[in-house]
């Protein structure tokens, strides 16, 4: 079985804000990490090889820190790793970075490939759906259990809106994954011995044969035209006193709304 | 735009490095260098004392050919047959787009009545493009793709939306890739640009406390995702008239098939997407058990019941439950957060609720600080109370 794993590495920065009095962003220094969904995405390709063998390798596209994304998986027990770093990759939408994945997987070569749902970042959960249809493969999206795996299907639950699917594909096939899958493992002392010494493959445009065109800025459909903060809450009320006059309040607010 | 540093001027202070959200400007041999984790957010521009940082304009190869994209179009999902409450919002938007486009509004939809084509029109679609077959019965991304993606060839829409759920975010980006054109995720805001005439879309990023405004301006169609439960419904007209044309259904194929499909809202609605209200419990709550008088509280609403990441983990509700960073982001009119103290994490999951009340214990919880009400005390108290005089007023 030829498992690949994308990853982002993504700023540990839920807590980033926009200053209103200067428009711009207020971000503490924190370093990256793995995006959160993508450790499943990881732990989910070690359960695979458990059952049916092979080899896992881990992909990210990213600037040459990303390697620590890398390492940190190599550290779980990934086989192999690769880092797309090119400056012609630099400003890829999600169209963009999906072909540029795709193209670096039809040259690892994969039966599976697991993605995170979405990277929390962005929150767009576009790239692994644009990745299957640019490698002409079929996806399974929000993947919440594997219920059986061969060497030429698979089997899982879909989360959906208002249950799961059972989902069956052929193989070779792209799965997002939700946090509900498994708890990711932490990695062991060997594990992270290893990850330091382990080789990282550096692809670049010519590495994967990709059109000049379809990459970075220049490939990518979509813009960011600005950036602003959101419209900031209004008409803060804390009630005070015993339980009872605080939710008469409350309701009296309620009721003036016409939300009740 | 790409950004450059003139590096003449550039004094290699530093100050667009922590502006910079993407980690993407080093100082290189005491220069700034822009490195390829550019977003082209442009807000590193402003950070400069100097203006060392500018963005090189570059020419737009694409805008000749899409002249030929005309109308808007909607994806109207259906479940069981029926149209989804999001095709009604969605025309909403749509009919305001296409107006202001001086431009015909379509919806399209597969696997539903035609007595649901004509409901879509007297919602305000000028046209309904209708696909029946038994494959659309089950939700598979690869027929959907297949026959969007052919529809928007054929007829060459300018503007294509969908709902942000479950199903619209899985299929809808295969149909971008395959079009080569530009999608953007769970818009909250759409308009015409004037001068352009591209639709800005408007998102919020890093889990809602920035917002972006995207732009496809070189492809055709622009694609967006919107979330549920965001934009208002167009008008109802029982006598609108429009057109239903029969799609189509050859040669599509699935590799992926659905063996069952199994609801699990039952019990507790967890259907958070659509839900005008959600009551919410987190770590606050002590045991499992409060989620019954969570659910008591929500039923009287009409709402949907919700967790924090604590709660999930705790094991005292399924996962689907989950509100935050790793769970689903939601937008209810009203967010009730009972016993959840507002990790940072959980905020980014509903910070845009339009009316958040909070119910905590502790006055200094943060999650005080995104309430619009808050109220100080212990949730046993306070929620059986609520429902005692919900039903007083509901007259129950």
């Amino acid at each position: 079985m030829r498992i690949v794993v994308c990853v982002k590495q993504v700023p540990d920065t839920v807590e980033v804000k926009i200053n209103p009095e200067t428009g711009t962003l207020v971000r503490e220094g924190v370093p990256g990490i793995i995006n959160p969904f993508d450790m499943h995405a990881i732990e989910a390709s070690l359960q695979i090889k458990e059952i049916a063998g092979g080899v896992i390798t881990v992909l990210t596209m990213g600037p040459p820190q990303a390697e620590t994304a890398l390492r940190e998986a190599l550290s779980l027990g990934v086989d192999n790793a690769v880092l797309l770093s090119d400056r012609a990759f630099a400003g890829s939408d999600t169209w963009a970075t999906s072909y540029t994945l795709s193209k670096a997987i039809e040259k690892i070569g994969a039966d599976v490939i697991i993605c995170g749902k979405q990277a929390i970042d962005g929150d767009t959960a576009q790239v692994g759906p644009e990745t299957a249809e640019f490698l002409n493969i079929p996806h399974i999206s929000y993947v919440r259990k594997i219920e059986e795996i061969t060497e030429n299907s698979i089997r899982v639950q879909r989360m959906m809106d208002e249950g799961y699917d059972v989902v069956e594909s052929s193989l070779p096939v792209l799965l997002t994954v939700v946090k509900e899958l498994n708890e990711p493992r932490l990695p062991s002392l060997r594990g992270k011995m290893a990850a330091k010494k382990a080789e990282i493959k550096k692809w670049g445009q010519s590495d994967i044969m990709a059109d000049e065109s379809s990459l970075g800025l220049k490939g990518s459909p979509t813009q960011v035209k600005n950036i602003f903060a959101p419209d900031a809450r209004s008409g803060r009320k804390i009630f005070e006193g015993t339980a009872e006059e605080q939710v008469d309040a409350l309701l009296k607010e309620l009721r003036e709304l016409k939300c009740l | 735009m790409p950004l450059i540093v003139d590096t003449n001027k550039c004094t290699g202070c530093g100050e667009c490095l922590s502006s910079c959200p993407f980690d993407a400007i080093v100082i290189k041999e005491g220069k700034a260098f822009i490195n390829e984790y550019c977003e082209f957010c442009m807000t590193c521009i402003n950070s400069c004392p100097e203006g060392a940082i500018t963005e090189v304009a570059e020419k737009d190869p694409g805008v000749e050919r899409r002249g030929v994209y005309k109308g808007v179009w909607i994806f109207a999902e259906q479940s069981g047959g029926k149209v989804r409450p999001v095709a009604y919002e969605l025309l909403g938007i749509g009919r305001r787009l296409a107006d202001d486009l001086n431009t015909k509004l379509s919806a399209v939809v597969f696997g539903a009545e035609k007595g649901e084509a004509e409901e879509l029109i007297r919602w305000g679609a000028d046209r309904v493009y209708l696909a029946a077959n038994e494959i659309f019965e089950e939700f598979n991304d690869e027929p959907y793709s297949q026959l969007l993606t052919s529809l928007i060839r054929e007829n060459r829409p300018e503007i294509v939306l969908a709902g942000a759920t479950a199903i619209g975010r899985s299929f809808i980006p295969r149909v971008a890739a395959r079009l080569r054109t530009g999608l953007t995720a769970d818009c909250t805001s759409l308009a015409i640009e004037k001068e352009t005439g591209n639709l800005l879309q408007i998102r919020p990023a890093f889990g809602g406390n920035i917002m972006a405004t995207i732009l496809c301006p070189r492809t055709r169609p622009q694609m967006a995702t919107v979330r549920p439960r965001v934009m208002k419904c167009g008008m109802y007209e029982k006598d609108r008239a429009g057109e239903i044309i029969d799609v189509k259904t050859d040669g599509l194929f699935s590799r992926t098939k659905v063996l069952d499909t199994v609801k699990e809202t039952s019990d507790i609605s967890a259907n958070l997407q659509e839900a005008d209200i959600i009551v919410s419990g987190g770590r606050g709550l002590g045991d499992p058990q409060g989620f019954k008088l969570l659910k008591e509280l929500a039923g009287l609403l009409g709402g949907a019941v919700g967790a924090s990441r604590a709660a999930v983990d705790s094991g005292w509700i399924a996962y689907r439950h989950q509100v935050g960073q790793t769970g689903k982001t939601v937008c209810p009119k009203i967010y009730i957060a009972c016993g959840i103290s507002g990790a940072v994490q959980h905020l980014v999951g509903m910070q845009s609720s339009d009316i958040i009340i909070a119910i905590n214990k502790n006055p200094d919880a943060p999650i005080f600080n995104v309430a619009t009400y808050g109220i100080v005390g212990d949730l046993y108290e306070v929620i059986p109370l609520l429902i005692k005089k919900i039903k007083e007023v509901k007259g129950i």
